[in-house]
């Protein structure tokens, strides 16, 4: 009788989701007619980790954003976004899952009917939060990119850095559980890209949220992984001479496929011909 | 080589017909489940609406104005310049109103539509918008699709009503007859088929214009040189579909009411 009730193996443990990475690529390729766009690609985004997509112009890490938030889909491979399969799965239900990440495109997107209040809280909009809770959460939103002053604006006169910018403050307003970052800096003046960089970073060390950061500008990838976030100074700082920032990882793309994966260590380091030719 | 090029041409209208029915099925479908914006349905309303509603009650008046002056030559001959009203209102009332108005709020609406929903693909605000979690055919595309149908059904009984007014004004005006004799011949000769006929045809070309111009406008593809490619295709499709239905509709009608 005893037996019946006795365990007969030990049950699988439930796989801490903590421990769950928030985006698995598995043999992902996409071709728009022609030779393939991307080609087999495999990695993963841990949580709490910043992983920098590197590349030259043209080589599909656009694309690989945008299969990554499912607004494309690979035409072969797997792609689990927060858990959960989304390569084949129908518009409606992934628009759910979108609404927990936050994406940062290329020209900032802003929609440009609308004021920066309205751009920055069109998910909480669509969700009909109370107007003041929306005012409060903008405000506090537009804060965080340092651009209050922006709140009535329209996009059409702010300048290219502002837009993007605003962008982040839009992405970031949902508390989203992933970020997505276009090329934030690409087309800004250097002292520009400083911001938005710091910007990232912020985000990073002091709510860490997981990211993936598309760019082919490697000072700003290195200067993400030399520097860190001070909350006390209230700006980045860089750290100790042979340090680098931790859970702040490398890809690289080359003709649609994934030819580095690694720490920064690793990146200056490589034999690969290629990455020492980007990197020089 | 000719060969190849037929066959690429013909495979590529049969991908756009069939891309195209299951957009504008989608969108219809979108009407029947939650969410709706209904606020952008009034918004869109108040943009095809009320800012067609000069171009259309002009065009409606001067259409009216020609009808009466090129049939009061012809009525001449038979002595039958007394049938002016019943000729000018059966023609406004059955075909001219319902094809001039959706050729006009063609040319304003889906062009309009295409070039901006062109423009937001162009500059990744679609993308934007699905990434913050919102459908764009049902926040772009469904409202304007069923603001369209909903305007062109009153702005072509708007037309009709001053198509009629015109040709009273020529008849009155410019030809010297009696009013009471042109609008009492324009009612008398009206029956409620021509009426039906008449409201049912903007139905399916309200359908057509705004899906017609969402479909180009968010199958943009080339930058801003794109978005003036699909301006164009909008306009031009839209207008070309709107006298082939109205050939369908009226065949039909005709079949329903002998």
């Amino acid at each position: 009788m005893n037996g019946l009730f006795a365990p007969t193996a030990d049950p699988a443990p439930a796989p801490d989701p903590e421990a769950v990475p928030v985006v698995v690529l598995s043999g992902v390729s996409i071709s728009f007619e022609g030779p393939p766009v991307l080609d087999d690609i495999t990695f993963c985004v841990p949580r709490g980790e910043t992983r920098i997509l590197l590349g030259p112009a043209g080589v599909g890490k656009s694309v690989l954003l945008k299969i990554v938030n499912g607004l494309l889909c690979p035409d072969k491979g797997s792609v689990l976004l927060l858990g959960e399969e989304i390569s084949q799965m129908k518009e409606e239900k992934v628009i759910p899952l979108r609404a927990r990440t936050g994406m940062v495109f290329q020209e900032g997107a802003l929609f440009d009917s609308l004021t920066v209040r309205d751009n920055v809280a069109y998910q909480l909009i669509q969700e009909r939060v109370p107007d003041d809770e929306i005012d409060s959460r903008v405000r506090e939103a537009l804060t965080f990119v340092g651009l209050e002053q922006t709140f009535s604006m329209f996009p059409a006169s702010l300048s290219g850095g502002m837009r993007r910018r605003v962008a982040i403050a839009r992405a970031l307003i949902h508390n989203p559980e992933f970020l997505l970052y276009d090329s934030p800096t690409g087309g800004l003046d250097p002292v520009t890209s400083t911001t938005i960089i710091e910007l990232i970073m912020k985000q990073r060390d002091v709510y860490r949220t997981p990211s993936l950061l598309v760019t082919h500008r490697l000072q700003d990838a290195f200067t993400l992984c030399t520097h860190r976030y001070d909350p006390d100074q209230g700006k980045m700082v860089p750290l100790p001479e042979g340090h680098s920032a931790e859970q702040t990882s490398f890809l690289m793309l080359n003709e649609g496929r994934l030819i580095f994966d690694g720490s920064l260590y690793d990146l200056v380091h490589t034999p690969d011909p290629f990455v020492r030719e980007f990197l020089e | 080589m000719a060969t190849n090029t037929i066959d690429r041409s013909a495979k590529q209208i049969v991908l756009t017909v069939q891309e195209y029915t299951l957009f504008a099925w989608r969108a219809f479908l979108n009407l029947f489940s939650p969410p709706i914006y209904w606020v952008d349905f009034l918004v869109q309303s108040d943009i095809i609406g009320v800012g067609s509603l000069n171009i259309v009650v002009l065009s409606g008046f001067f259409t009216g104005c020609v009808l009466a002056l090129q049939s009061t030559a012809t009525l001449q001959a038979f002595g039958a310049t007394s049938v002016t009203g019943r000729f000018v209102a059966l023609t406004m009332i059955r075909e001219l109103g319902a094809v001039l108005t959706g050729i006009m709020v063609s040319g304003r609406n889906a062009s309009s539509m295409a070039s901006e929903l062109g423009s937001m693909v162009v500059t990744e605000q679609i993308d934007a918008m699905r990434a913050l979690g919102v459908d764009p055919m049902r926040k772009l595309v469904t409202p304007r699709i069923f603001a369209c149908i909903t305007m062109l059904f009153f702005l072509t009984i708007l037309s009709d009503a001053f198509g009629i007014l015109g040709g009273a004004a020529v008849t009155v005006f410019l030809n010297h007859q009696n009013a009471t004799q042109y609008f009492s011949m324009a009612w008398e000769g009206l029956r409620l088929s021509d009426i039906l006929q008449g409201l049912i045809k903007p139905l399916f070309f309200g359908y057509i214009i705004a899906s017609i111009g969402c479909y180009n406008g968010m199958k943009t593809t080339g930058g801003t040189e794109g978005v003036g490619r699909s301006t164009i295709d909008a306009v031009v499709t839209a207008s070309v579909l709107i006298i082939v239905a109205d050939t369908l509709v009226t065949q039909v009608m005709l079949g329903i009411f002998r």
